[in-house]
């Protein structure tokens, strides 16, 4: 273990470093585009199923064979890896962003309305927040798998910890397998408990 | 006129025709309660005086100016809104709650947090309750944070739908007796949605019954239980309810009977009998040439007497217990009934004799009020009430109406 950390330290540093780049980037993009669609998707009832389903379709598609047809489009390294993941993380976010606002209950988006509150306020004020601990529950779904997954970026040249992984399996080096899984499931659970902590604090005190 | 409907049609796209040609005029400080079946219109009707809804044609205006003309945020604004399911937002307090029509308007904080203080004072509820979250409270307290909070930013006029529909009888009635208190102490208007006739009849300075998209009836809840307009609005408000309202709409005039035996004092004893004998009755109301009440004789004094020319007047018994025509049943029942009297002659605000109520007349209303059905036996139900029925007959006699 020492030894391991001796000679690969730095390096693990690095890949840990780019597999968090490649994950937070692909989460982020993820966030940027399905907390927005889910909102739009509640507006829009016909669209909403079809838009989920399709969704659900392109999570169906093997990890390894999404980021294999990356290749033809971006290339190789980190950005055909970014927009891969980025796919993957859309289901769960766009989902459970769709279904925090669906349940919010229409007689508080009522009352908002009623009292006065245009869109945006009734938005912002009253509805996201509502949903918001559902929306966070999706993101974090999301990141683990993002985090999860980006270990096969490496297959495409986008680096992360996955190298030490498929290293080790062309080696038949088991300490370099284990050295990259275990920074990749510390890293997971890492993230899953922050974002947790994020989550109760999104939570309205009263629906805990 | 604060608030002016006219013509309000709305017709959904399907076709169908939810609201049909609606009119109403409301003033200040008036209590409107909206009732009918489901499906009737009602709601879609309040809900297009703060446009939630907008109507297909017809005009609506505030204080003379046309709504449709307002910007919808704005109006809403200005207008207090109680929906069924409380519609408090549970992510924030009770105070924030308060404060999110004054926040929207722009108060400043301290005037915010004063004017929440002042809200839950109002509410009837302690102040420490400001800091709690809706779900940390009952249903009906949540309900009167739901009505003050309608009113934070001094609403003029409170649209509620079926605010109270959702509880218990006893929580319920204290609901009611807030929105009325508010009504009757802040000159506040309420347009409110009920299916529940009793609310609607408690609370109302007018109700507006509705069925199909049509006014069916718009008055007073007395004259609607007085003169319901058509069997819709029997049904609706029920055959029990409107036998158990009797004491409180009918007049005296309505259950006495006309024309009773009456004498004048000039007559003599003779005559007297004449008459009690002619009309099979105990008991005389001496009368005035005018017609004026002056007592009664009775057959007891009558029977002391033996020289047959003596005036009425030398006997007359002048204590005579008596009730005006136009006073309620239910404000004069006790005391008849406690005087004990078998009879009591019914005048009119000059003291004319104009009637006569039999005790079993107001028996009968007592007791069907109290068992909410009709009588259905029409005939004395025994012969002491017999001649108490016998005491005003509608042929012949001597009469000073």
């Amino acid at each position: 273990m020492i030894h391991f950390l001796q000679t690969y330290g730095m390096q693990l540093i690095s890949k840990t470093g780019q597999h968090l780049y490649i994950s937070a980037a692909a989460l982020g993009l993820g966030i940027i585009v399905a907390v927005p669609l889910g909102i739009l998707l509640t507006r829009m009832k016909h669209g909403a199923n079809a838009v989920i389903t399709l969704a659900g379709v392109l999570q169906t598609i093997p990890a390894m064979a999404l980021l294999a047809m990356m290749i033809p489009i971006f290339g190789i390294g980190s950005t055909p890896a970014i927009v891969a993941l980025f796919i993957y993380s859309l289901l769960p976010i766009l989902r459970n962003t769709y279904l925090g606002m669906e349940g919010v209950s229409p007689a508080v988006r009522d009352a908002a309305k009623g009292m006065g509150m245009t869109w945006w306020q009734s938005m912002v004020r009253a509805e996201i927040p509502l949903a918001a601990p559902v929306i966070m529950s999706g993101i974090r779904l999301s990141a683990t798998y993002v985090i999860a997954w980006a270990t096969l970026a490496s297959y495409i040249g986008a680096g992360g910890l996955g190298d030490f992984i498929f290293n080790g399996l062309n080696l038949y080096r088991s300490d370099l397998i284990l050295g990259g899984s275990i920074p990749v499931i510390i890293l997971a659970l890492v993230v899953d408990y922050l974002l947790g902590r994020l989550e109760a604090t999104v939570t309205p005190r009263e629906l805990r | 006129m604060l608030l002016s409907m006219e013509h309000l049609n709305k017709e959904y796209p399907n076709g169908k025709l939810a609201v049909d040609d609606f009119n109403l005029q409301v003033d200040r400080g008036e209590f409107i309660c909206f009732i009918g079946t489901s499906g009737s219109g009602k709601t879609t009707t309040m809900r297009m005086i703060n446009r939630m809804l907008n109507q297909t044609s017809g005009t609506i205006k505030i204080n003379g100016k046309d709504i449709a003309k307002m910007d919808p945020v704005k109006l809403r604004r200005s207008i207090g809104y109680v929906i069924q399911n409380v519609g408090l937002m549970p992510h924030m307090t009770i105070q924030e709650n308060i404060e999110i029509v004054p926040k929207l308007l722009g108060w400043s904080k301290e005037k915010r947090a004063k004017q929440a203080v002042k809200m839950i004072d109002l509410a009837q509820l302690p102040q420490e309750m400001l800091n709690r979250y809706p779900g940390e409270l009952s249903g009906g307290q949540q309900q009167r944070i739901g009505v003050v909070r309608a009113l934070a930013a001094d609403q003029d006029i409170i649209l509620m739908d079926e605010p109270f529909g959702a509880l218990d009888p006893i929580t319920r009635e204290s609901l009611q007796e807030l929105v009325k208190r508010l009504q009757e102490d802040l000159g506040k208007t309420f347009i409110f949605v009920t299916h529940d006739m009793d609310e609607a009849l408690h609370l109302a300075t007018r109700v507006v019954i509705m069925s199909h998209g049509k006014q069916v009836q718009v008055d007073t809840p007395d004259n609607i239980l007085r003169h319901p307009a058509n069997e819709f609005v029997t049904n609706l408000i029920g055959e029990e309810r409107l036998i158990r309202a009797q004491p409180n709409i009918l007049s005296v005039s309505q259950i006495m009977l006309k024309n009773p035996a009456a004498i004048t004092p000039d007559k003599t004893l003779d005559d007297a009998i004449d008459l009690m004998h002619s009309r099979r009755v105990d008991t005389l109301l001496v009368t005035n040439a005018d017609g004026v009440l002056e007592g009664y004789v009775d057959l007891d004094d009558i029977n002391r007497i033996t020289d047959a020319t003596t005036p009425v007047s030398r006997f007359t018994n002048r204590e005579v217990f008596y009730v005006q025509a136009s006073s309620l049943i239910g404000d004069t029942v006790d005391r008849i009934l406690k005087q004990g009297v078998k009879n009591v002659p019914v005048v009119d605000a000059k003291k004319h004799l104009v009637g006569i109520v039999t005790r079993t007349a107001l028996v009968d209303i007592v007791y069907d009020a109290l068992r909410g059905a009709p009588a259905t036996d029409e005939e004395p139900a025994s012969p002491i009430n017999a001649d108490i029925h016998a005491a005003a007959t509608h042929e012949g006699g001597e009469s000073s109406q």
